[in-house]
């Protein structure tokens, strides 16, 4: 044990967070600032006295806003503890209480007090009309906020909850709220909405009306009609779950249990879906198959058919999706296929099984989990993938296309728009449980990491055939696919004028020199460098919140931990036209106003991937001995230190990996990112669906070309990072084994 | 329900000129041969690395043989896959099946094996008796410990009743208060049911414990075969004499040869053994520890170089002229004190000269 001095000795973090406090409280303005968050016009134009910039304090001083003087009581009340002990009760009592009741109190007006004073006629029948309004929330109130949590989780930690310690338990406190105002309030938002009446009520007749509408759940292509969107989503999302989980599969059978030669070509397959924008795979399906296509020309000429479109509806976002998302069910299953012990077959062979019997009744039920994860994922991106939907679905209706327009259409239906991200989100939910029954009480890990020599046999006859002929064709058409983007992007009008020509790039990627000095003329300059830009500042953030998350659940252990683990992945399984949808509806009004700027793209990037950075996170971090963190602590260390100082470092390559990885995938997401982005912030994938939608496919297909290669090269500069970066690990404990 | 009854098909195995080379040119197993008789137990033995466990894969058809042959019984198995030969093995990490249950793990071989239906729960549930399972059925192999998931692998082994039984590190993933437990149930069920056994560990006590034969490995070639006794009493080398037990190989001159027995020469020391056919002139001599006499009158010059007490004897480090030796006493009482010079001298039996050079 450390000695701790038991007279007055003030903590750092609880005058930190005082200190803030007070700054956001007095100094910094209230409000958020119209000219975006990161201008700073304010400091010279009126402030502190003007409404707009001022403090509270200020606001206060001039007779306004008089909501916020009861934030003085709980601001000042830690004060008094500062210098008192850590053991006092009375030092947990008072942070505790101040800092719960700051925070409850923020969030009652914000949420009370809106753009048209009460937000609740019953608080305008109690008080009277307010005559006074308020905006979003801004520096001040952002940082007093944040001020009133820590303190609280202070409070918490001395009272002994997780033996005390500071850093985790405020680690934990800052992730419930930033989870909850980010993924949880949003979703309440949207289910609140799918009960709004024009007047602003509540009402389960207009949820009825909107949710039993037949353009939902209409079954009439059983008989020639049109079936509603959300048996189609459904319907469609199934069968692109089980083809990619089958197609998935081969290709992880022909990796692991072939004598394939060209496995590492294969393996590329595995990058194709992280660098691909979702839409490009159906844009290039317009180039083989579409009205003029290559395939369709060809076909009508050596047959004399009349060409069709076919493509757009139900097959083409099939092919497209199947496409898309193989890679994705490969990625998920190679990593079980190879994971299945090598010795768990070979048992099964000693014990008199053949080859076939073994796969059938012990290598394909081991695979299970894998199975399960990629059909999930599979009808996860289907349902929430709304580029190819767009491209090639013609009449073919499916809820995230259908959300889109309930929102940004003529109709502008914020109760219909919500209606279907609850369907949506049901059906995604529903998947996910699913999948857990499915699972069950079974054990299916493996591995067991001693004594696991051998290698995997190779796959029965029987099996081996039908599934080389499959991969083989799959992968020779993804080929085919990736090969016509390139070519597309260099061909002057598809169909009609085949001749190679570097026009798109040059309108959308030209410089040019002038008085001013270098000048980026291209018409997707805009785009390109605001996506840059966006994922650049997503990317840290992500990776942080990731791992921290993934650190409180692989090292530490709390009540509600379980709870803790599911509302973190939650973000998982709900689809990006859900995310979209709801931020509109949540942050459009105070207390949270941040639509049309860049911090809600942000923001929805963070959560959006966040999941991912968790996942690789709690995979390096589980390889980390506990002792080392043991170690540490008993050397003095405090739990921030060494997360800083031990694990922190040790997580290079995962930290790295989710840095790129939240960096490209914010590059290409589209779902979400169609929803919230402005004019001021338009981003590459929404103005390249801006393209289609004109028929400006060259373009389209030119810019997309550029940015899978742009992310290709991000990707390559990982590897190459990431392997250097683990030679070196490996090197270094080699001594310590 | 009907009881069956365990009983055993045992069958000898011969291993004749057999090698194995993986990719290009790593030699595993070099060139060997030898016979496990029917129902015996026989301990592949040796350093990481040596071939052993290769040598217990060929036999169950989890790899093929580059060169030689091997019989099982009657039966020329050499290019028989896994599946068509009549071996059970209990894997290093057990190899339970992790979706099925205990019984299902215990009947899945059954199944492929051509037993009827009927039979095939009561011959697994026999298995798990003769472990000692009885009533864990319904368990998973996740909700058992360790030491149950072993005997499951083992019951799984046995109900096929297979012509040869292997065993591959048995115990490697036990605790040590386990081990000795398991390794006298495994050799009670060998004897009890007249089994053939391969056993592969690289732990020389329990090689010594459960084998009627070792077959000592190195660098993928055989170093010695022969009861523990043997191995114990006369290696044919210094590799063998250390790896089995411990032993001071000390240098010494073969001064005289009478028939069998020579006398040898340690410093001054003059001692009389078995010759092993040496002739005159430098030879090496191997002493285990506790065949060592300290203080008697004749014997050469040591000092001694550090004492430990460990409970039921002492240990002690000895510095002579020839570098240091290791000696074990039973003498507790009488202790000698570091830095005193004793003479050094050998029980009547014990030392051996390695034949070698």
């Amino acid at each position: 044990m450390r000695r701790v001095n038991p007279a007055a000795e003030a903590h750092p973090a609880l005058v930190f967070w005082i200190a803030a406090g007070w700054v956001g409280y007095l100094l910094l303005p209230w409000y958020g600032i119209e000219d975006g968050f990161f201008r700073f016009e304010w400091l010279i134009d009126g402030y502190p006295f003007d409404e707009e910039y001022a403090p509270a304090v200020f606001l206060i001083a001039q007779g306004e806003k008089l909501w916020l003087a009861p934030l003085l009581l709980p601001l000042a009340a830690p004060l008094f503890v500062v210098r008192s002990r850590k053991t006092d009760p009375e030092f947990a009592t008072v942070l505790t209480i101040a800092g719960a009741l700051g925070f409850a109190w923020l969030i009652a007006q914000g949420f009370g007090i809106g753009i048209r004073g009460f937000n609740f006629s019953w608080l305008t029948a109690l008080f009277g009309d307010l005559g006074d309004r308020q905006f979003g929330m801004g520096y001040g109130a952002l940082i007093l906020a944040s001020s009133f949590l820590f303190l609280f989780t202070q409070g918490i930690a001395a009272r002994g909850a997780i033996n005390g310690d500071v850093f985790v338990v405020s680690a934990i406190g800052g992730v419930i709220v930033i989870v909850a105002t980010f993924v949880f309030f949003p979703i309440g938002r949207t289910f609140l909405a799918a009960f709004i009446t024009d007047t602003g009520g509540y009402s389960l007749a207009v949820f009825a009306s909107k949710f039993f509408d037949d353009r939902l759940w209409g079954l009439g292509c059983l008989w020639g009609a049109r079936c509603g969107a959300a048996w189609n989503s459904l319907f469609l999302a199934i069968i692109v779950g089980a083809t990619t989980t089958s197609l998935g599969l081969s290709f992880a059978l022909v990796v692991s249990r072939s004598g394939f030669r060209f496995k590492r070509g294969l393996r590329m397959l595995t990058v194709l879906p992280i660098i691909t924008p979702p839409f490009v795979i159906g844009l290039a399906l317009i180039l083989l198959f579409g009205l003029s296509g290559t395939v369709t020309v060809l076909f009508a000429e050596v047959f004399g058919t009349q060409p069709t479109r076919w493509l757009y509806g139900l097959p083409g976002v099939l092919i497209a999706q199947t496409l898309a998302y193989t890679p994705i069910a490969f990625l998920v299953l190679i990593g079980v296929v190879e994971g299945v012990s090598p010795s768990m077959e070979e048992a099964a062979q000693t014990l008199r099984a053949n080859t076939w019997q073994t796969f059938r009744t012990v290598s394909l039920p081991l695979m299970r989990p894998g199975l399960a994860n990629a059909f999930l994922l599979g009808f996860i991106e289907s349902m929430a993938d709304f580029g190819n939907p767009l491209v090639l679905g013609g009449n073919f209706d499916v809820l995230s296309t259908e959300i889109f327009f309930a929102i940004v259409g003529a109709q502008y239906d914020q109760g219909r728009a919500a209606v279907l991200a609850m369907v949506l989100l049901f059906f995604t939910l529903s998947a996910f449980y699913v999948q857990r029954m499915w699972l069950g009480r079974k054990g299916y890990t493996t591995v067991t990491g001693k004594g696991d020599a051998g290698v995997h046999p190779l796959m029965p006859r029987r099996l081996a055939v039908p599934v080389m002929v499959v991969a083989g064709i799959w992968g020779a058409f993804t080929v085919t696919v990736y090969g016509m983007i390139v070519y597309g992007s260099f061909v002057e009008l598809w169909g009609v004028r085949n001749t190679l020509t570097l026009k798109h790039y040059i309108t959308a990627f030209s410089i040019r020199f002038n008085e001013h000095g270098l000048h980026w003329s291209g018409s997707a300059w805009d785009s390109f460098w605001t996506t840059i830009q966006i994922a650049a500042v997503a990317a840290p953030l992500t990776a942080a919140v990731g791992l921290i998350t993934a650190y409180l659940l692989t090292r530490q252990t709390f009540a509600g931990k379980n709870a803790f683990e599911f509302g973190t992945m939650l973000s998982f399984a709900i689809p990006g036209t859900v995310i979209g949808v709801s931020y509109i509806l949540a942050f459009n009004v105070p207390p949270i106003e941040i639509t049309g700027t860049g911090i809600i793209l942000v923001v929805s990037f963070i959560f959006r991937n966040m999941p991912v950075g968790v996942r690789a996170g709690i995979a390096s971090m589980s390889q980390l001995d506990k002792s080392l963190d043991e170690s540490s602590l008993t050397l003095g260390a405090n739990s921030w230190q060494t997360f800083r100082r031990v694990i922190l470092p040790l997580l290079r390559p995962a930290i790295l990996a989710a840095l790129v990885f939240s960096f490209v995938r914010a590059m290409t997401a589209i779902s979400a990112v169609i929803f919230l982005v402005s004019a001021e912030y338009d981003m590459a994938t929404s103005y390249i669906i801006g393209r289609v939608e004109n028929n400006d496919y060259g373009l389209a297909i030119a810019y997309s070309t550029t940015l899978i290669f742009v992310m290709l090269a991000a990707v390559a500069l990982l590897n190459r990072l990431v392997g250097r970066i683990q030679i070196g690990r490996r090197a270094h404990f080699a001594t310590g084994a | 329900m009907v009881q069956t009854e365990i009983s055993s098909k045992a069958a000898p195995v011969v291993f004749q000129d057999v090698s194995k080379v993986f990719g290009e040119g790593v030699v595993a197993v070099d060139n060997i041969n030898f016979t496990v008789e029917a129902g015996r137990l026989v301990t592949l033995l040796g350093p990481s690395g040596c071939g052993k466990t290769t040598t217990l894969r060929m036999i169950a058809g989890l790899e093929r043989v580059t060169s030689g042959r091997i019989r099982i019984g009657d039966t020329d198995v050499t290019t028989l896959p896994a599946t068509d030969r009549d071996v059970a093995m209990v894997f290093q990490s057990y190899a339970l099946f992790p979706h099925m249950t205990v019984l299902e793990n215990v009947s899945y071989g059954l199944g492929f094996s051509g037993f009827p239906k009927s039979e095939i729960r009561g011959r697994a549930r026999t298995g798990l008796d003769l472990v000692g399972l009885k009533g864990f059925d319904d368990r998973l192999p996740s909700e058992l410990s360790g030491g149950q998931q072993q005997r499951v692998a083992v019951a799984r082994a046995l109900v096929l009743e297979p012509q040869v039984l292997l065993f591959d590190e048995p115990l490697s993933n036990l605790d040590a208060k386990l081990r000795r437990q398991v390794r006298e149930d495994i050799r009670a069920i060998q004897r009890d049911l007249g089994l053939t056994v391969v056993y592969v560990t690289h732990d020389q006590e329990e090689a010594l414990a459960v084998s009627d034969q070792i077959v000592v490995m190195r660098n993928a070639a055989i170093a010695q075969i022969g009861s523990p006794r043997e191995l114990y009493d006369s290696p044919v080398d210094s590799f063998v004499a250390d790896f089995i037990g411990e032993a001071n190989l000390l240098p010494c001159e073969v001064v005289a040869i009478d028939g069998e027995i020579a006398e040898i020469s340690v410093d001054s020391y003059r001692y009389r053994l078995a010759s092993r056919g040496l002739p005159k002139g430098p030879a090496k001599l191997a002493v285990r520890p506790a065949r060592i006499v300290l203080d008697e009158d004749d014997g050469f010059d040591a000092t001694v170089a550090k004492a430990t007490y460990v409970g039921v004897r002492m240990e002690y480090t000895l510095d002579t002229s020839f570098g240091s030796i290791f000696a074990v006493q039973d003498d507790v009482t009488h202790t000698l004190e570091t830095g005193s010079s004793v003479k050094v001298g050998f029980k009547p039996t014990g030392p051996v000269l390695i034949p070698e050079t």
